[in-house]
C-alpha cells in the first residue's frame, strides 16, 4: 500500500493517535501561547493608533482572527463529519465533535468582541450588520450540533447525527451569507465596512497574521487535548486504555 | 405474488395519513388557532395604531406561520415511531425517501394549507395593505412547503428523543433564516412598490432544490436516528 | 419460490460472524448460522441478551458492527432492504385509530401482497372475522397481535422475524401462531422467533440458537 495511505490508516487507530497527539501537544501549546503573546504584543503596543478609531480598533487583533477561525473550524468539523459518515472512521467522529465547542467559543468571542467594538464605533452594542448576523447564525449552527450530540445517548450514533447536521449546515452557510447580504442592502443604504484596504499598515498587518497563525495552533492544541480525553472515554473498555490507566495509577 | 409498485405504496401512505388526520381533525385546527393568537398579541404589544401595525404586518404574519409550522413539526413522525409503523415504513421495499416525501406532503396539506387559508385574515388583523396581500400569499405558498421539507430533515434527526421541542427549534432556526429573509423581502418590496419577482424566484428555486434533496436527506437522517 | 432443502442452494438467510456493539459494548455476537426454507428456529436468551437487537440487525433496521448477512446468497445492505423479510417487533406497527382492514391495506401498499390471499381471508385465518371495520383501539391486546399476524400472512416475505410472538396471546392464540409457522414452513418459508422460553414452537423439534449475556469483561 501507498506509504501515505498506510500512515492514514495508522492515524485512524485510536491508540496510535492518542500517543502521537500526546507527543505533539506540548509543542502545539508552546507555539500557540508564544504566537498569541507575540501577536498581542504587536497588536496592542507596536501597531500605530488608527487615525479615526484611536486605540479602540486594537480589538480587531482578537476579533478578526476569531472570525476567521469560526469558519475554519466549521469547515474542519464538516469535513471530518463527512469522513465519519462515509468511511465510518471513529477518529473523525471524535475530531468533529471535539471541534464543535472550540468553534462555538471562537464564534462567541468574535460576536462579543464585535459587539464591544461596535459600542464606540456605531454607538450601539449590536447592529444587524451582514457579517455579525451571519456569525450569529453560525453560532446557532454550532449550538445545534453540540445540542444534538449531547441529546443522543449512544455516543457513536450521536456523533453521526451531529455530523449529518454539520453537513446540512455547510450547505446552509453560503445561503445564509448570501441572503443576509441581500437583506442588509435592502434595509440599509450601505453596510459599515470593518476596515478598508488602505487602512492596513504593515505594522498592523504582521500582528494580525501572527494572531491568525497562533489561533490555528491554539485550535490544534485544544482540539487534540479534547480528542484525547474523548477517545479515552469512548474506548474505556479497551486494553490500551486499561494499560494507560494502570501506568498512571502509581503516579497519582 | 406482487411487491406492488412505488405508486401504490405512495397511495397507501396518502390514504392512511389522510385517514389519520381526518380521525383527529380537531387537532388539525391547533396550528391555525396558535397563529391567530400570536398575531392577536401584536396589537396588545405595539398599540392599536394602524400605521405601526401596518409596518410590521407582513413580517408578523410570516413569523406567526413559521412558529405555528414549527409547533406542528414534532408530530410528523412521533406517532409512527411510538407504534412501530416507522420501522415498517423503513423496511418497505420501496424507496424510503419517496414514502417520506408523501408523508411530508400530507403534513403540509393538513397543517400548512389551513394556515395559508387564514393568512388573509391574519393580514387583515394587522392592516396589511391590500396590494401586498398577493405577494404575501405567493411568498407563503412557496415558503411553507420549503419550511416543511427543511423541518422534516431536522425532525428525522431528533426522532428518537423524548423531549425534542427546544432542540428542534435550535436545529431548525438557522435553516429557516434564509427562507424568512426572502419571503419577508418580497413583502417589503411590495410594500415599497418595488418589483417582487426576484426574491420569489429565489424561493421557487430553493423549493425545487428542496423537493428533490430534502426527502433524501430526511431518509438518511432517519436511518441514522433509528440505528 | 419453494427452495429445496439441499446444500447446493444458498441458504435463505446466512449470518457470518454477526456482532453488534453499542457504545463499544457488545450486545451480541459474533454469531454465525444459516436458515433454509422450511426452518423454524427458536432463539432463546434471557432479557438483555440481545434477541431484539439481533432481529433488528437481521431485518436491516440496524447495521451490524461486524460480520455480514446474506439473503439467498446476496448481501443485505441498509440501502437495499430485501423484499424477503417481514419483522414483527414489540411494537406491532399498526395504528390504533384505524380498523384491521385499513391497517392491512396500508401494509400491503408498502410491502406488497402474497399471491392467492386477500385481507379478508387473512383476518379470517387469524380468527378476526367480523372485526374488519372495528377501530383497533376497541380490540384487546391479543386481538391487535392477531392483526399483526395477519399482516405476516399477506406480505410476500419468505423470512419471518418474530420478536416474542407468543406475548399477550391466550392458549388458542399460541396455537394459532404455531399453525401459522407450520404453514409458512410448509410453503418453503423460514422463521426466526425469540422467546424467553415460557412458550415454544412445539411442532417437530425446532432448531435452537442460544444467546448468552455477553461477558463484557472478556471482550
Amino acid at each position: 500500500m501507498n506509504p501515505l495511505l498506510l500512515w492514514f490508516h495508522k492515524l485512524g487507530s485510536p491508540p496510535y493517535f492518542y500517543r502521537l497527539a500526546g507527543r505533539l501537544l506540548p509543542w502545539l501549546w508552546a507555539l500557540a501561547l508564544a504566537g498569541l503573546a507575540l501577536g498581542l504584543y504587536g497588536g496592542l503596543f507596536v501597531a500605530p493608533r488608527d487615525y479615526q478609531q484611536g486605540d479602540a480598533f486594537r480589538i480587531i487583533f482578537v476579533h478578526v482572527p476569531c472570525a476567521w477561525m469560526s469558519l475554519f473550524v466549521y469547515f474542519f468539523m464538516a469535513a471530518n463529519g463527512f469522513i465519519a459518515l462515509v468511511w465510518r472512521i471513529k477518529l473523525s467522529e471524535t475530531l468533529a465533535m471535539a471541534a464543535a465547542p472550540i468553534g462555538a467559543a471562537f464564534t462567541f468571542i468574535c460576536l462579543a468582541t464585535g459587539s464591544i467594538w461596535g459600542k464606540p464605533m456605531w454607538g450601539t452594542w449590536w447592529t444587524w450588520d451582514a457579517r455579525l448576523t451571519s456569525e450569529l447564525v453560525l453560532l446557532f449552527l454550532y449550538l445545534g450540533v453540540i445540542g444534538l450530540y449531547h441529546a443522543i445517548e449512544d455516543r457513536r450514533q450521536a456523533a453521526r447525527a451531529a455530523a449529518f447536521l454539520a453537513l446540512i449546515g455547510i450547505v446552509n452557510l453560503p445561503i445564509v451569507h448570501f441572503s443576509v447580504n441581500w437583506w442588509n442592502t435592502l434595509h440599509q443604504g450601505s453596510t459599515v465596512k470593518l476596515f478598508g484596504p488602505s487602512l492596513i499598515d504593515a505594522r498592523m498587518l504582521w500582528p494580525l497574521l501572527t494572531m491568525a497563525v497562533a489561533t490555528k495552533f491554539l485550535f490544534a492544541a485544544s482540539l487534540l487535548s479534547r480528542a484525547r480525553v474523548d477517545l479515552l472515554e469512548l474506548e474505556s473498555g479497551k486494553d490500551w486504555v486499561r494499560q494507560i490507566a494502570l501506568a498512571e495509577e502509581p503516579r497519582a | 405474488m406482487s411487491y406492488g409498485t412505488a405508486t401504490s405504496a405512495c397511495r397507501a401512505v396518502f390514504v392512511r395519513d389522510f385517514g389519520l388526520v381526518w380521525r383527529r381533525r380537531g387537532d388539525a385546527l391547533n396550528p391555525v388557532l396558535f397563529a391567530i393568537m400570536v398575531v392577536a398579541l401584536f396589537p396588545f404589544a405595539l398599540g392599536p395604531e394602524p400605521k405601526a401595525l401596518q409596518q410590521i404586518s407582513a413580517g408578523a404574519v410570516l413569523v406567526a406561520l413559521l412558529l405555528a409550522g414549527l409547533l406542528s413539526l414534532d408530530a410528523l413522525f412521533r406517532s409512527d415511531l411510538e407504534d412501530g409503523s416507522l420501522e415498517q415504513l423503513v423496511l418497505s421495499p420501496h424507496p424510503l425517501a419517496l414514502l417520506l416525501a408523501c408523508k411530508i406532503a400530507v403534513h403540509w396539506l393538513t397543517t400548512a394549507l389551513p394556515l395559508l387559508l387564514v393568512a388573509p385574515l391574519l393580514g387583515e388583523m394587522l392592516y396589511l395593505p391590500r396590494p401586498v396581500l398577493g405577494t404575501l400569499m405567493a411568498a407563503l405558498a412557496l415558503s411553507t412547503p420549503l419550511l416543511s421539507l427543511i423541518g422534516a430533515v431536522c425532525v428525522a434527526l431528533t426522532v428518537g428523543m423524548r423531549r425534542s421541542g427546544m432542540l428542534l427549534a435550535l436545529l431548525v432556526l438557522p435553516l429557516y433564516v434564509p427562507v424568512l429573509i426572502f419571503a419577508a423581502g418580497a413583502c417589503n418590496a411590495a410594500q415599497q412598490g418595488l418589483p417582487t419577482l426576484a426574491p420569489l424566484l429565489w424561493l421557487g428555486a430553493a423549493l425545487a432544490l428542496a423537493l428533490v434533496l430534502a426527502p433524501l436527506a430526511c431518509a438518511a437522517a432517519l436511518r441514522i436516528s433509528l440505528n | 419460490m419453494n427452495s429445496p432443502i439441499d446444500s447446493e442452494a444458498p441458504a435463505l438467510l446466512q449470518a457470518r460472524g454477526l456482532a453488534y456493539l453499542r457504545n463499544d459494548e457488545p450486545i451480541f455476537g459474533p454469531l454465525s448460522f444459516q436458515l433454509y426454507g422450511g426452518d423454524v428456529v427458536l432463539m432463546e436468551g434471557d432479557n438483555g441478551s440481545g434477541k431484539t437487537t439481533l432481529l433488528k440487525v437481521l431485518s436491516g433496521l440496524l447495521e451490524p458492527s461486524s460480520g455480514e448477512i446474506l439473503l439467498n446468497g446476496e448481501p443485505l445492505t441498509l440501502a437495499r432492504l430485501s423484499h424477503q423479510v417481514a419483522l414483527l417487533g414489540h411494537l406491532l406497527g399498526i395504528k390504533a385509530e384505524l380498523s384491521p382492514l385499513q391497517n392491512l391495506r396500508f401494509a400491503i401498499g408498502i410491502g406488497g401482497l402474497r399471491a392467492g390471499i386477500t385481507p379478508h381471508h387473512a383476518l379470517k385465518s387469524v380468527g378476526l372475522e367480523g372485526y374488519e371495520d372495528v377501530p383497533l383501539r376497541q380490540l384487546s391486546a391479543g386481538q391487535k397481535k392477531r392483526v399483526a399476524l395477519a399482516r405476516l400472512l399477506l406480505v410476500p416475505a419468505a423470512l419471518w422475524l418474530l420478536d416474542e410472538p407468543y406475548a399477550n396471546l391466550d392458549r388458542e392464540g399460541i396455537g394459532l401462531v404455531n399453525r401459522l409457522l407450520e404453514l409458512h414452513a410448509l410453503r418453503g418459508g423460514a422463521a426466526l422467533i425469540t422467546s424467553h422460553g415460557a412458550y415454544a414452537y412445539t411442532s417437530g423439534t425446532p432448531r435452537r440458537i442460544a444467546l448468552r449475556n455477553t461477558d463484557m469483561a472478556a471482550a
